[in-house]
């Protein structure tokens, strides 16, 4: 099985290139099947890699060329398949296997359909070469095909210039992230000599004491790569911004998937930041920050999409705290399951806005329960599992996070806390949404619901979001074991409650209304906090201050290109010896040969005179 | 029998360097290109003379192998430089050097 894992990225990329080179004139139902069918069979593949890995509990290395060969550094093309790539890749081909058959009608009115799938294949493939890859560089190589393929479906409805904008924050702020991480892996091949991650861990392990400072730099750097691609503090300005992309790249690229990737990274070279308590302190110290600054910006949100895009920040959040704190394994749990209930909140926000003629305020909908039944019951699982209410996937994975959060040496009860309000104000911000959106009186007259080709991931998707905590996970193997699983019994109380007390505090203020929260936001404190968190804490504002506009200040002052001064004097130069050679060029040979032996006279003269002395 | 007159090496090559000079400045002045022509002709030849007048003095063939060298370049030379001839005529109009300054920088 292992020589065939090739084609488990192949297929999605010959989707691809089969839908790119005809440039659109397929039929639109061949289109269909070719975007959904590759990323299906290789769907299929996995699942077949599944079991046969499950049965044996052996990690594969599959070598199929190698890339080059240059002063000892041999990158392979290599594949590396154990518990935690299994999991990526299950995640990635059936969530997102599903969100290709539900685009395959959602974007079916749209003229670009073919340009759209082979987008998304593309996308698929990257990111499965971004989870298999053995090597950091191959890792890179679909790290970045990952953002590529971000920038093109965000830009996606490219005439509207605000979505282009939007692609282009996407591209460059992840490119800051990029560049760092491309920086920690220079410095990990500098010190180490190779990037493939299992002798890449021994060579560490043997080079470097347990917190070298190279080595946390390193760690630090490739944070910074994780950050930029998860949408953490503080890169994450381009992810709500991102919601200018259709509703199903949203579900696949900015929720359930491509955000992921900076989370894996860190899975993957957990040995690494287990040597640097400082890098692992910080990964912690990120998560947490994070959750909280997205969850309270969530909030306050009117854009549909928008509040689940905070809320994806705030759940990748927990997974970096789980990660900071050592909870590998439970950090991953969490990112399978957020897979399967943003991914199911995202195509129901879909479903509705495809309802509504693209209406994306929430202000403006309501009572859509009896309306939308499909929708509605989506929104209510994913919102559940959202907020971890018991008996969903996501309190499986969030309560495994918090408890181990509090168990965790390092001020564990701190990010416990932190962890706790951010549950409080997931469970606040997402019925929230569910109560304004779907109960109520109704506000704009949805056309009748999409057919069952929209309906039906939404409801393999709810199974998922329901049963996903069932689901094991084999990574037991990939990761150290977390010592100490006597939980306290207050803690493990509580833990639970919070997200039941959050629910029922929506239910009073949404609902009900009988918890008045309009003086405390009119009142002129509450004013400045609303507008502060609705702007994501100012975020844009000062990075726009800080970073966008000196930029455009130098590039104004820089207008007649100073640099090119420099450019321009050696060409004026160039320009002026020229004139004056010309005048030599006088084009009459008798001119030539006179001075021919003038200058043979002068070095006939020369050679004597030194042959003389 | 006479007794053999000897030139000395001198002579010849002070003949030599008169023939080449004559040869230089008809390079120099003239505009015709026939004219440029035989003078080149008589600077090839001062050279031929000089490697015979030095041959002779040492005594070896050498000089006089390189004056056969010397007359079939200056033959090929003619014949090249006669073709041109033939196109400047053509092409200017006139056989005045000076008129073929479309190189002028």
């Amino acid at each position: 099985m292992a020589e065939f894992t090739f084609l488990i990225p192949l297929l999605p990329l010959t989707g691809f290139l089969i839908l790119f080179l005809t440039m659109g004139n397929l039929p639109k139902r061949l289109v269909a099947i070719v975007g959904v069918g590759s990323v299906g069979i290789s769907a299929l593949l996995v699942l077949f890699t599944a079991v046969e890995y499950l049965e044996s509990r052996q990690a594969i290395t599959a070598t199929f060329y190698t890339w080059m060969n240059v002063g000892g550094f041999t990158p392979h093309v290599a594949f590396y398949i154990d518990g935690l790539t299994l999991t990526m890749m299950s995640v990635v081909t059936g969530v997102g296997l599903l969100i290709h058959v539900y685009s395959s009608l959602f974007m079916l009115d749209d003229d670009d359909y073919s340009r759209f799938f082979a987008y998304m294949n593309l996308f698929v493939a990257a990111m499965l070469l971004l989870v298999l890859a053995d090597n950091l560089l191959l890792l890179f190589v679909g790290w970045e095909g990952v953002g590529l393929c971000s920038y093109l479906l965000v830009g996606f409805w490219h005439e509207d210039p605000a979505n282009g904008a939007a692609a282009r924050k996407a591209f460059i702020v992840t490119r800051v992230g990029d560049t760092a991480m491309a920086l920690g892996l220079f410095l990990l091949f500098m010190h180490l000599g190779t990037l493939d991650i299992g002798p890449m861990t021994a060579a560490a392990i043997a080079t470097w004491p347990d917190g070298s400072p190279t080595l946390t730099i390193a760690c630090l750097l490739l944070l910074g790569g994780a950050v930029g691609k998860s949408a953490q503090l503080p890169l994450q300005t381009w992810l709500p911004d991102a919601m200018a992309g259709p509703t199903p790249v949203s579900a696949l690229i900015h929720a359930a998937t491509m955000v992921t990737a900076g989370v894996y990274l860190i899975a993957r070279t957990h040995d690494l930041f287990l040597m640097s308590p400082i890098a692992l302190h910080a990964v912690a110290i990120v998560g947490a920050v994070t959750l909280l600054m997205a969850a309270f910006t969530a909030l306050t949100q009117r854009d549909i999409k928008r509040i689940l895009a905070y809320s994806t920040i705030s759940q990748i959040g927990y997974m970096f705290m789980a990660l900071g704190v050592g909870a590998w394994a439970s950090g991953i749990f969490h990112l399978m399951t957020h897979a399967f209930f943003k991914a199911l909140l995202f195509l129901g926000a879909g479903a509705v806005v495809y309802s509504l003629h693209h209406e994306h305020d929430i202000f403006k909908m309501g009572g859509l329960r009896k309306r939308l039944p499909v929708a509605f019951w989506s929104f209510i699982i994913g919102s559940a599992a959202l907020a971890a209410l018991p008996l969903t996937s996501g309190f499986t994975s969030k309560d495994a996070i918090l408890l181990a959060a509090y168990e965790s040496d390092w001020y564990g009860p701190v990010f416990w806390g932190a962890g706790l309000l951010g549950a409080l104000l997931t469970s606040i911000y997402s019925f929230r949404l569910v109560f304004i959106v779907f109960f109520g009186e109704v506000k704009t007259e949805p056309t009748e619901p999409a057919g069952w080709i929209m309906a039906g991931p939404l409801l393999a998707l709810c199974l998922l979001a329901v049963t996903g905590g069932l689901i094991v996970i084999p990574v037991a193997e990939v990761f150290p074991t977390v010592t100490g699983t006597h939980h306290n019994q207050t803690i493990a109380i509580i833990t639970p409650l919070v997200p039941i007390v959050g629910v029922f505090i929506a239910y009073l203020i949404y609902l009900r209304h009988s918890l008045d929260v309009s003086s405390l936001t009119n009142s002129s404190l509450g004013k400045v906090l609303t507008k502060f968190w609705f702007s994501h804490w100012a975020m844009d504002w000062l990075y726009d201050h800080l970073v966008v506009r000196p930029y455009e200040r130098l590039a104004e002052l820089n207008q007649k290109d100073i640099v090119d001064w420099i450019y321009n004097f050696i060409a004026d130069v160039t320009w002026f010896l020229h004139d004056f050679s010309t005048q030599s060029q006088t084009g009459q040979m008798r001119t030539y040969a006179g001075v021919m032996l003038l200058g043979l006279v002068l070095m006939t003269g020369i050679a004597l005179g030194v042959s003389i002395q | 029998m006479t007794e053999a007159v000897v030139i000395p090496m001198e002579h010849g090559l002070l003949l030599a360097g008169i023939l080449f000079l004559i040869g230089l400045l008809g390079v120099l002045v003239r505009r015709n290109i026939i004219l440029i022509l035989m003078s080149l002709e008589i600077m090839l030849n001062a050279c031929g003379l000089a490697f015979i007048v030095a041959g002779a003095h040492w005594g070896i063939a050498d000089g006089q192998i390189m004056f056969m060298l010397i007359l079939s370049i200056a033959a090929a030379e003619v014949s090249v430089g006669l073709g041109l001839l033939l196109q400047a005529h053509r092409r200017f109009g006139s056989l005045d050097i000076d008129q073929a300054s479309r190189m002028k920088g």
